[in-house]
């Protein structure tokens, strides 16, 4: 990319902190969109509507980004060199892809026996450990600074992304059944 | 409306002229045109005031085509000139159009897009579609009396690629300046939006004559967000039509009808379903080439039994994309019905008992997507000053990929991704020495490639010998703000050049095009080449004035080199523009759009850093940034 783009935080204004104001940030999208977006370089020249596009596309991405707090954890570990995949990442712990396993077991289970009040205690006790986890990695990449080991951290928070995704499908799937069974 | 503070680079809030720029909807049964008058958007009507455009186009022999109503009256008589639906076509193979068989046309199954034989030769859906536009061009330039500096032209939400690149072929063809491609949904949204000054989220149903949309919009502070889109876009008012048509069969234990035949019930089981929406039963009579009668009777109740899949269909999706939006139901506050197809009864029943709300049906169906269009044209166009204008965000509705070892599909941008979007990712080498990497990109939700529809397929050459897995190819997608995807792959690790970059294209070639333009009756008659260069020197003069204003107030932003670059360029243009060669000026302008990107770029730069420190753009941007009111 050509050097005149600026970095995700830069680019809306803010400090590389994992702490964010999020109503600031959308209304910062806001505003940088309506400086780059194509519809205002519509009659403009090829040059200047293929740099509004560029940057357009780039604030896109940008604000995907930080508005997630796993993404701009992930974006910020990246920036300071700790690589969450590939070689030189290191490794989730044993003992929480155990967890993982657990829980997984358990989903299937309440699928097949319908079970819509265990579902719902799977999906509150994967939020709990999802809000301690970004509480660490919080305080791993802005008080202590630790990149590599908030890599490690925003790696298990994508495995519980996944996971608490999955658990709201499956709730989704039954309220549908139930909204269909009612004719609603 | 108060609105965030926009500055139009290039553009100044000195008054200027009217620049006249229209709205098209391109539909599958109707088509209009709108423009905004003294700031009111209006649809333009015909000679005779009618202000649809039937979407019928009859080829003949030895005159130019008819479009519209007239075409539309030939149809029962010469089925297989005329073209109705044609939008059905666009971007499509043969095989991907339902029930092909029952439609009276000679097809031709060609490359990428099928095609028509009709008396006026072969045509592709893309030519068809090029006659709906000119005629609507020449409607919006007589009563504007003037050329247009461009359109925005709406499309279904839903298409895809190939439908979208079609559309765009067609207005070039039909020598419209494309400003922008605009969904039909958010169109509507648009005209209801700035029409009412409502504010939450809404739902666009959109059952037109071939296509279904369904979309989910946060209105907000000037703001039009698409949040999620979806549909189906071989699902309309037309499959209600033929279901009715085939049960009319079944009645009158009727089979293998002449394309006459076939034309002439249509007509009837759509003039049934239309009267079945006021009335709760409908006749349909004809007489059939043999001279035996067709006479039925058929209640509401029957026609809804008929056709209630197809409802369930829409309700379907509509589900899905609420999901997709995340957005519960209690959240919506309204609901906007748009296109012909949802004055069925038992359409907006069934809408209104999903929602748990009646929808909002107090504007014109037909109209609202070419309105909405009008003022976005408007806006485009640049006739409405900073304060007073809207920001649109939309969406991708499919997502995009590229096929992986297995025919599985790596999604490399996906649905409902906020315009104009750009993603990289890595591939790498799966055998030793490999010297080239095949890519094949496709658009779809499925996981194997063979329920997606493929877009394009290319390859990068000329890698060095590596082992495998050692090589890593970036390959990066760019979809523009029309939704219109384009591909390039590079090889990073060796630092050797072996790049590439697509644009997915369907059947029709450049040279495809230039030869319609060449064969079009249009050009025959004009002195084409110095109409060409006319418009070559104005743009010419308008790139001269931009590029010289943005010096002027933004020069300080370049290093000498920077703008010694730029103004060798500005005075190769000037020079060029004053000859008569319209291939060099075209050259030329395109050496200094190159000379002048990252300018421009740092220029947007500037102008974000002043709006995010909450400074008065207008304070800032110098007036001495003026446009060529031509």
């Amino acid at each position: 990319m050509p050097s005149s783009i600026p970095e995700y935080f830069a680019l809306f204004g803010f400090e590389p902190r994992f702490a964010i104001d999020t109503d600031r940030l959308t209304r910062a999208y806001r505003e940088v969109l309506s400086q780059v977006h194509p519809d205002r370089h519509a009659r403009a020249g090829a040059g200047e509507r293929r740099a509004a596009m560029q940057l357009a596309s780039h604030a896109n991405e940008a604000y995907q980004v930080l508005k997630s707090e796993c993404a701009r954890a992930a974006y910020l570990c990246r920036s300071n060199g700790a690589e969450l995949e590939g070689p030189g990442a290191a490794s989730v712990a044993a003992a929480f892809l155990e967890q993982q396993m657990q829980w997984r077991e358990a989903l299937d289970a309440a699928r097949m026996a319908n079970d819509t009040a265990a579902i719902a205690s799977l999906s509150r006790e994967v939020a709990a450990e999802r809000g301690r986890l970004v509480e660490r990695i919080a305080q791993l990449l802005d008080t202590e600074s630790d990149y590599p080991g908030a890599a490690l951290a925003v790696r298990s928070l994508m495995f519980l992304e996944k996971l608490g995704a999955e658990i709201e499908r499956v709730a989704a799937d039954r309220g549908e059944a139930t909204a269909a069974a009612t004719g609603k | 409306m108060a609105l965030l503070q926009i500055a139009e680079p290039g553009q100044s809030s000195a008054p200027h002229q009217h620049r006249l720029a229209v709205g098209i909807d391109l539909g599958t049964t109707n088509s209009l045109v709108a423009c905004v008058r003294s700031g009111v958007p209006i649809v333009l009507p015909d000679a005779e005031g009618r202000p649809l455009l039937p979407s019928v186009v009859r080829y003949r022999h030895d005159a130019p085509p008819q479009v519209g109503y007239e075409a539309q009256q030939a149809a029962p008589s010469d089925p297989r000139n005329t073209v109705s639906s044609v939008k059905r076509f666009m971007g499509r193979g043969l095989r991907d159009v339902a029930y092909a068989e029952n439609l009276p046309y000679d097809f031709v199954d060609a490359p990428g897009m099928m095609q028509l034989r009709t008396g006026a030769g072969v045509k592709s859906p893309v030519e068809v579609s090029a006659e709906i536009l000119s005629t609507l061009r020449r409607r919006a330039e007589l009563a504007l009396s003037g050329p247009l500096v461009g359109a925005v032209i709406t499309v279904p939400a839903y298409f895809d690629d190939a439908q979208r690149q079609a559309t765009r072929d067609a207005a070039r063809l039909a020598g419209i300046p494309v400003l922008r491609l605009l969904n039909e949904p958010t169109a509507a949204a648009i005209a209801y939006g700035l029409d009412t000054g409502a504010e939450g989220v809404f739902a666009v149903f959109d059952l037109g004559g071939g296509t279904f949309d369904i979309s989910v919009l946060r209105l907000s502070k000037g703001v039009f967000e698409v949040l999620a889109t979806g549909g189906d876009t071989a699902l309309g008012g037309d499959d209600f039509d033929h279901r009715l048509f085939c049960w009319v069969l079944e009645q009158a234990n009727l089979s293998l009808l002449g394309p006459e035949d076939t034309r002439l019930l249509s007509g009837r089981a759509r003039a049934a379903k239309e009267l079945l929406s006021s009335r709760t039963q409908a006749t349909i009579q004809a007489r059939l080439s043999d001279g035996k009668w067709v006479n039925l009777n058929i209640a509401r109740e029957t026609f809804v039994g008929l056709t209630q899949h197809l409802v369930q269909k829409t309700i379907d999706a509509t589900r899905r994309t609420l999901r997709d939006a995340n957005c519960a139901l209690s959240a919506i506050h309204g609901v906007v019905l748009v296109g012909g197809a949802t004055r069925m009864p038992h359409l907006r029943q069934a809408v209104a008992d999903f929602f748990g709300q009646p929808p909002l049906i107090d504007r014109d169906p037909d109209q609202v997507v070419a309105l909405g269009a009008a003022m976005q044209a408007n806006l485009l166009a640049g006739n409405r000053s900073a304060g007073d204008d809207w920001l649109l965000l939309d969406v991708i509705p499919l997502s995009l990929g590229l096929e992986t070892m297995g025919g599985l599909v790596e999604k490399i941008i996906p649905r409902n991704a906020t315009i104009p979007t750009a993603r990289a990712q890595d591939f790498t080498t799966f055998k030793d020495g490999q010297g080239a990497i095949a890519l094949h990109v496709v658009q779809g939700e499925r996981e194997l490639v063979d329920h997606c529809r493929s877009l394009a397929r290319f390859e990068l050459r000329g890698l060095p010998p590596m082992p495998a897995g050692a090589a890593r190819v970036r390959v990066r997608f760019q979809v523009d703000a029309d939704g219109l995807l384009s591909v390039s792959a590079s090889e990073l690790s060796s630092g050797l050049e072996a790049s590439v970059i697509v644009k997915p294209s369907y059947g029709l070639s450049d040279e495809d095009i230039t030869r319609m333009l060449a064969d079009s009756i249009d050009s025959a008659s004009d002195d084409r080449a110095a109409r060409m260069l006319r418009e070559q020197q104005v743009e010419a003069q308008r790139m001269l004035e931009a590029a010289r204003s943005a010096l002027l107030t933004d020069g300080d932003l370049l290093s000498g080199e920077e703008r010694k670059t730029i103004q060798a360029a500005i005075e190769d243009l000037a020079r060029t523009a004053d000859g008569d060669v319209a291939d060099a000026i075209v050259a030329a302008n395109h050496a200094l759009a190159v000379a002048t990107e990252n300018f421009a770029m740092q220029r947007m730069n500037r102008s974000i850093r002043t709006a995010l420190s909450g400074a008065r753009i207008d304070d800032v941007l110098a007036p001495a940034v003026r446009q060529d009111p031509s």
